[in-house]
């Protein structure tokens, strides 16, 4: 399944067999404006679905990450310790944040990308 | 409903993220704070700045009128020259800080917060004595700052000489052949202009500076380059760093009050203060990247609270989050260490020597230039 689907929270996920590949969505990186610092887990740690795993900082404010899956951390996007800048210009590539080794199924309730857009939309007015 | 300057279509028209700021609706960044920050550093930026009040005082007593309302001494600035200024109740606490414009001992524009704008015009008006006229031209004058250290070069065709004009001089004269002021004014700590325009042209004025900027890396810059570019260079910004729970010696700010200068409105009670010392002061504070200190968290030393951060954002072009603090520990020193409250953890903070970085401004944060001075 490499369709992305979304969370509430803002966050994607694609799966690739039994990893699960985590981001930001291009509208949440908009809202939060340039991010500066993320603070992000060591592989190893379990994460829930709905749990906060990190935070993000931008100019603006500080906001946690929340795991759109469980499973456990089995790496995290080094590049963005000296370019978290990515997370802004290609939320959906470079700018990945976590990958998790899945344990059971995606949970059925994340949004496919038409659903995200409207509820983006609608949270945004 | 906010406030919109006349620059309103463009900034949507250039993808500005529009927020609301003291009652105006005004660009935060277009693209993107970084870039806009950086290239007010390194080349120039252009601000709207015309949320900004600005009041025509004038008439016979309009010097003595503005000197008996605040800390500076207005009357040892030549004419043709701005000077930075507190204007504060009688117990010290600052109603606002205000730039006041001298074209002559009778006739001054005094520009303002636009947060503050309306406050202001009521506290001047119930100064205001026979023989002063107040006008609140905010409306029909529009006013753009043009900031960085290419900014001179960079001015559009058409508009008068700048190389004779000093730090803080001001003069008549024509921006991309409109008529108005042109300043040596800013608030970014970099050299550059503020520009003082009829609104009706005003459009014209910022689509010459960007179109002669265009490939040079002149960028049209929001709020957010605009607030880390001053608190680089440490200037205050009022309700944040200042208030009208806090006087001048506190904010770091006792270079503007002149108390011989005879009786203004707070000179008692500044007075006493300088007298005693102040009990708090505004510092500054460097930290490592990751740890961003924001307005309001708690500043703690030895595991007691001593102060709160006023102003924090992480420094692009310094490359690491700073911040300005007032602290109830008037001792601390550049180089001595505390700790800030950053998601519920203490994170290690320097004391920092201000300004954090002074830009090509000829003189950053200075005073303006007054007779005494020279």
């Amino acid at each position: 399944m490499a369709e992305r689907r979304y969370s509430k929270t803002h966050e994607w996920v694609t799966v690739d067999g039994k990893t699960a590949t985590v981001g930001i969505s291009d509208f949440a990186q908009a809202q939060l404006g340039d991010v500066v610092f993320l603070d992000l887990p060591k592989p190893g740690r379990k994460v829930g679905k709905g749990e906060a795993f990190g935070v993000i900082e931008s100019v603006k404010a500080a906001s946690d990450l929340y795991s759109p899956v469980n499973g456990t951390v089995a790496a995290v996007n080094e590049n963005l310790t000296s370019h978290p800048e990515l997370v802004n210009s290609d939320p959906y590539g470079e700018g990945w944040i976590l990958k998790v080794d899945l344990a059971g199924a995606v949970p059925t309730d994340l949004m496919d990308e038409a659903d995200y857009k409207k509820a983006a939309e609608a949270g945004a007015h | 409903m906010p406030n919109r300057t006349p620059l309103y279509d463009r900034h949507v028209a250039l993808g500005g993220r529009m927020v609301d700021f003291g009652g105006w609706e005004m660009p935060q960044q277009y693209t993107s704070i970084r870039d806009e920050h950086l290239a007010v550093r390194k080349v120039a930026g252009l601000f709207d700045v015309s949320h900004m009040g600005r009041l025509n005082v004038d008439g016979r007593d309009a010097e003595a009128f503005l000197n008996s309302i605040v800390t500076n001494d207005v009357a040892g600035v030549h004419p043709g020259h701005a000077q930075y200024n507190l204007m504060c109740r009688e117990d010290g606490g600052i109603i606002d800080d205000l730039v006041i414009y001298k074209s002559s001992p009778t006739d001054f524009v005094v520009v303002v917060n636009a947060s503050n704008r309306e406050k202001d015009v009521a506290w001047l008006r119930a100064h205001l004595p026979a023989g002063v006229a107040m006008e609140d031209r905010t409306s029909e004058v529009s006013l753009l700052a043009f900031q960085g250290p290419r900014a001179e070069e960079l001015l559009p065709k058409h508009t008068s000489d700048t190389r004779e004009l000093p730090y803080f001089g001001f003069v008549k004269g024509s921006i991309a052949g409109v008529d108005g002021y042109i300043a040596r004014t800013g608030y970014t700590g970099e050299d550059g202009f503020e520009l003082f325009v009829p609104s009706k042209h005003v459009g014209d004025v910022w689509d010459a500076l960007l179109e002669n900027g265009r490939g040079q890396g002149v960028l049209p810059a929001g709020l957010g380059a605009r607030d880390a570019a001053r608190l680089e260079a440490a200037l205050r910004l009022w309700g944040n760093d200042m208030d009208e729970t806090v006087n001048a010696y506190e904010a770091g700010l006792g270079w503007t009050v002149k108390l011989d200068k005879g009786d203004f409105v707070g000179r008692d009670a500044l007075a006493k203060v300088k007298e005693s010392g102040p009990r708090r002061r505004l510092i500054g504070l460097s930290m490592a990247a990751g740890n961003i200190p924001r307005h309001g968290a708690a500043v703690i030393k030895d595991g007691a609270r001593i102060g709160t951060v006023t102003s924090g954002t992480h420094s692009f072009f310094l490359e690491h989050p700073i911040a300005l603090a007032l602290v109830e520990v008037p001792s601390l020193r550049a180089g001595d260490t505390v700790s800030v409250d950053v998601r519920g953890r203490e994170a290690p903070a320097e004391v920092a020597r201000l300004p954090f970085y002074r830009g090509s401004a000829h003189t950053a944060s200075a005073p303006a230039k007054s007779k005494d001075s020279n």
